[in-house]
């Protein structure tokens, strides 16, 4: 259980700094590519997927 | 630049509802049952454990109970869900089955978590439709494994309570490798060991655990038993063989091969444990498209051809292996298992009437014996 919760905090971390280098780009494509692997995070964290 | 920066954006979020709604409707999919006419009770797993209890994996337990005494027979489907025949084949006798002597102990889903996901990578279609004449029952495609949203993360490899044997990372989460489970563990070791408290709280005589297999794999067409069975299984197999229309053999269940059901409620239990395995062409490697038709007709071009190179361990052609061919076996094969029991033991038989055998199946589907919970007393719907 408690490995469980550190691991939805390395996702939440992870999703984070996804976000962060996301607003940090300046390249549209960079930008998807961003968005893009940051939506798996997301679908575990809302436990979606 | 935030103007673009917001499109982006949008388009992630349109991206991550339209995936996360798929899922959600995927993992919620209900599908109805309808009990049968010797449903006395519904029961879960949680009532034999409560380490279960109110998980996912709570599963149901659908008690048919015979007006004289014998035997307990359990029936077990859905251990994994990605081999639906097993599932379709629990429902038809928790739907159908009479039962004269003896009782019956059907659990349709014993992995509930691992039907609410499908192969990760493995483009799986969410579900399936069984066309039945009041327009078809929807079942969810599930997975070998569990719901990482229900047990995560996986081991560096997965050590086998008691036995510590290693095995793959993965098959932690596989019900058929977790057996006979333990009460502190992982939920799917709970589910195993939530099922073991049932055989031995019930006095279960004879556990069966249905299956489906890839062509590829050597364990395929056959009755796999434990060697408190051996004999049952033997004898069942040749009557099948005979007189069923279809054949199927033995193999026997390695005594140093750990946490599969056919080993390990033998072993801890006093059941007689058995696994049967039908031939599934949708879990082959070398398939073409992975989709519902492939699912329910069993038809694929690079599986035949891979046939024709001898590279299979059962024959196909372009027939395939629809699901109504592997239903039917399984029906069969199970209904020649009670008649040889009972013949064996009669003081512990299990009498069963109104289920149909391949014959029926093949020529009537499997739909034709699947209830329209819309026409049934509310009270006899329960949702797997």
């Amino acid at each position: 259980m408690i490995v469980t919760v550190l691991y939805y905090l390395l996702t939440a971390a992870i999703a984070v700094l996804l976000i962060r280098n996301f607003l940090k780009r300046k390249d549209w494509q960079e930008e998807l590519l961003y968005i893009v692997v940051l939506v798996p995070f997301l679908l575990r964290l809302l436990r979606l997927k | 630049m935030m103007v673009r920066k917001a499109v982006v954006a949008l388009l992630g979020a349109a991206l991550l509802v339209v995936s996360g709604l798929s899922f959600y409707r995927s993992r919620h999919l209900r599908e109805p049952l309808v009990a049968g006419p010797s449903v006395i009770r519904v029961l879960t797993l949680g009532d034999y454990f409560s380490g279960v209890k109110g998980t996912t994996n709570d599963a149901h337990i659908y008690v048919l109970e015979g007006r004289e005494p014998g035997g307990t027979i359990l029936l077990l489907g859905g251990t994994h869900p990605e081999e639906p025949a097993g599932r379709l084949a629990c429902w038809i006798f928790a739907e159908n089955a009479t039962v004269e002597r003896g009782r019956l102990l059907v659990i349709p889903t014993a992995n509930r978590s691992a039907s609410t996901v499908t192969r990760l990578g493995g483009a799986y279609p969410p579900d399936f439709t069984i066309p039945t004449a009041w327009g078809g029952q929807p079942f969810r495609m599930g997975d070998r494994w569990s719901n990482p949203l229900d047990q995560w993360p996986d081991p560096e490899v997965y050590i086998h309570y008691p036995t510590r044997q290693e095995l793959a990372y993965v098959d932690v989460r596989n019900l058929n490798r977790t057996f006979p489970g333990r009460p502190d563990g992982t939920l799917t070791e709970r589910t195993s060991f939530a099922i073991m408290e049932l055989i031995r709280k019930e006095k279960v005589d004879i556990a069966i655990d249905l299956h489906e297999a890839e062509l590829q794999y050597p364990v395929i067409s056959t009755i796999v038993a434990h060697e408190k069975g051996q004999e049952l299984a033997a004898l069942a197999s040749m009557m099948t063989s005979a007189s069923e229309g279809f054949s199927i053999g033995v193999e026997y269940s390695p005594p140093g091969l750990h946490g599969l059901s056919h080993r390990e409620i033998g072993d801890h239990s006093d059941a007689i444990s058995l696994l049967l395995e039908a031939p599934e062409p949708f879990l082959d490697a070398t398939r073409g498209r992975t989709n519902r038709a492939l699912l329910l007709t069993g038809r694929d071009e690079f599986v035949r051809r891979a046939g024709e190179r001898g590279l299979l361990f059962e024959k196909i052609d372009a027939n395939g292996w629809p699901v109504d061919v592997r239903v039917g076996r399984h029906l069969s094969t199970l209904l020649q298992i009670f008649e040889v029991w009972s013949g064996e033991k009669p003081e512990r038989a299990v009498a069963v009437s109104g289920v149909p055998r391949y014959e029926e199946i093949i020529a009537r589907g499997t739909g034709a014996f699947l209830k329209d919970p819309k026409a049934a007393p509310p009270a006899r719907v329960n949702y797997e």
